[in-house]
């Protein structure tokens, strides 16, 4: 029962953030705050990961395809099918959760255990959307433009160590990147990622936004955004694989 | 004038208040004390709509609160201004901007006149030159000062504080004390005062309720007080063995 009680709050919470705003200028520069801040500054994080994980893919598929029947540029096409398929929108968007999910239940937790959200309900303003609505869209709006980096870093990566490793040949790895490409494929991926920012951003507010007690509890919230929205996010990822790709 | 009527709370099993009655009165500070975990803050969070009542009725100007649609309950809440126990000034703005926030919400004001309100508001609770300041630079009285002013930045019909002078020293005390005491009078507000602190009592005390164990045991002013028979609240008012022997030569 207890997750039909979480599940219903849920849905109500999200009536609240969805209804009509006070007033639409307010909104539309704390959107753009939000996308500055859950967007641009998680660009460091994705590059360091993005760089590495391309580079590690490249080269283990260069060590899986060792075999004079396989041509190298399918070292560059796997690569580049992992990237786009899978590693850019689905682990991407999973260490996002992490970051992302803590701040976002963190700094709710913590203003609604100071009373900071009871002072903008008694002023009559509706808190969940002043607080949820921002977050969710500037984070749906600039998440598709961090994997599409995402992607072009770890295609970097991957070419530069694979370069650098000599388990590839630049012109090998530029062939296979584009071999048989399938614009689909990209589709696939951005729309993944635009459900992915939704639930990040959701279930982390709503951990945040109903906190009681004090910075134990905000620390509790933290950690259960993070744990429900990767949890959650997987689930929706093989969902949408089956709708989408089968 | 809010009038309160036979209110009662309940957390699962535990009675926390008890058919409550009080009236609040207009151009006067009202003063709800009692022991700490007797239900002050609770009445008060049930008088603004933050808790749900379980029974009672809560009148703002005769009109029932809980009887309201969520339009009516917004637009009285517009006329209520609160001070937290802990200021809750939101954290991430500057001092001026914490001030400016309701009016950006609830008024057509250019960013000039936000402005100037903010800077009348924080000059009248005696601040200057902290605009540019986020909460976490500035003293705790400060903050509270703060608090008021963001209060009656949209000019309040009623002002709420919830343990105002908790964790400032006695002559910080003083001093807010008597600017809610000059802005009830001043603005001719309804002002309902949760505390536990007696110089607030005895400072600004015009109308006062005794809460103990969730039930009102008492009430008067601050003149009634000194002389009452009243054993639970002679056990509160004369806690220190100073103020014992101070009442041993009062009678």
């Amino acid at each position: 029962m207890n997750i039909f009680y979480h599940i219903g709050r849920y849905f109500i919470l999200l009536s609240r953030v969805f209804s009509k705003p006070e007033k639409a200028v307010i909104y539309r520069s704390r959107f753009f705050e939000e996308v500055n801040s859950l967007g641009i500054g998680s660009l460091g994080i994705i590059a360091i990961i993005s760089v590495f994980m391309g580079a590690v893919i490249t080269i283990q598929a260069a060590f899986g395809f060792e075999s004079p029947w396989i041509p190298l540029y399918a070292v560059g096409l796997a690569t580049r099918d992992s990237i786009v398929l899978e590693f850019s929108p689905a682990i991407v968007s999973l260490i996002l959760a992490g970051k992302v999910g803590s701040s976002i239940a963190g700094e709710i937790g913590t203003m609604r255990v100071t009373e900071q959200i009871d002072a903008m309900e008694i002023m009559g303003v509706n808190s969940a959307a002043y607080l949820i609505l921002p977050k969710i869209l500037g984070f749906m709006f600039i998440l598709p433009f961090l994997i599409i980096f995402s992607m072009f870093l770890a295609m970097i990566g991957g070419l530069v160590f694979g370069v650098l490793t000599d388990a590839v040949t630049p012109h090998q790895f530029l062939y296979g990147i584009q071999y048989d490409f399938r614009p689909y494929n990209v589709f696939y991926a951005l729309v993944k990622v635009v459900v992915f920012a939704f639930i990040i951003t959701s279930v982390a507010s709503y951990h945040g936004y109903y906190t009681k007690g004090g910075a134990l509890e905000v620390g509790r919230s933290s950690t259960k955004a993070v744990v429900y929205s990767s949890v959650v996010l997987l689930f929706f990822d093989l969902l949408l694989t089956q709708l989408l790709l089968a | 004038m809010i009038e309160v009527k036979n209110l009662s709370k309940n957390f699962g099993e535990k009675v926390v208040l008890k058919d409550f009655s009080f009236r609040f009165e207009q151009g006067k500070p009202n003063l709800i004390i009692g022991e700490s975990g007797t239900g002050k803050s609770v009445l008060l969070k049930c008088m603004v709509g933050l808790l749900e009542l379980d029974a009672g009725e809560v009148l703002y100007n005769g009109q029932d609160f809980l009887r309201m649609n969520f339009t009516e309950k917004k637009l009285v809440r517009r006329e209520i201004g609160m001070l937290f126990q802990g200021g809750a000034l939101f954290d991430s703005m500057t001092v001026e901007e914490n001030v400016v926030f309701p009016l950006s919400f609830f008024t057509d004001k250019t960013e000039e006149e936000k402005r100037e309100r903010a800077n009348n508001c924080l000059q009248r609770v005696n601040l200057e030159n902290v605009n540019k300041l986020y909460p976490s630079e500035i003293s705790g009285g400060m903050k509270k000062r703060v608090a008021i002013a963001r209060a009656i930045s949209m000019e309040p019909k009623y002002l709420f504080c919830d343990e105002p002078n908790s964790g400032l020293d006695p002559k910080t005390s003083i001093l807010i004390d008597e600017l809610i005491n000059d802005l009830t009078h001043e603005l001719n507000i309804t002002t309902v005062v949760i505390t536990h602190d007696m110089n607030s009592v005895l400072e600004i005390g015009d109308n006062i309720a005794f809460l103990y164990k969730g039930e009102k045991c008492w009430e008067g002013n601050k003149q009634e007080i000194l002389h009452t028979e009243n054993k639970r609240l002679n056990d509160f008012v004369y806690a220190t063995k100073f103020l014992k022997n101070f009442r041993e030569k009062l009678i």
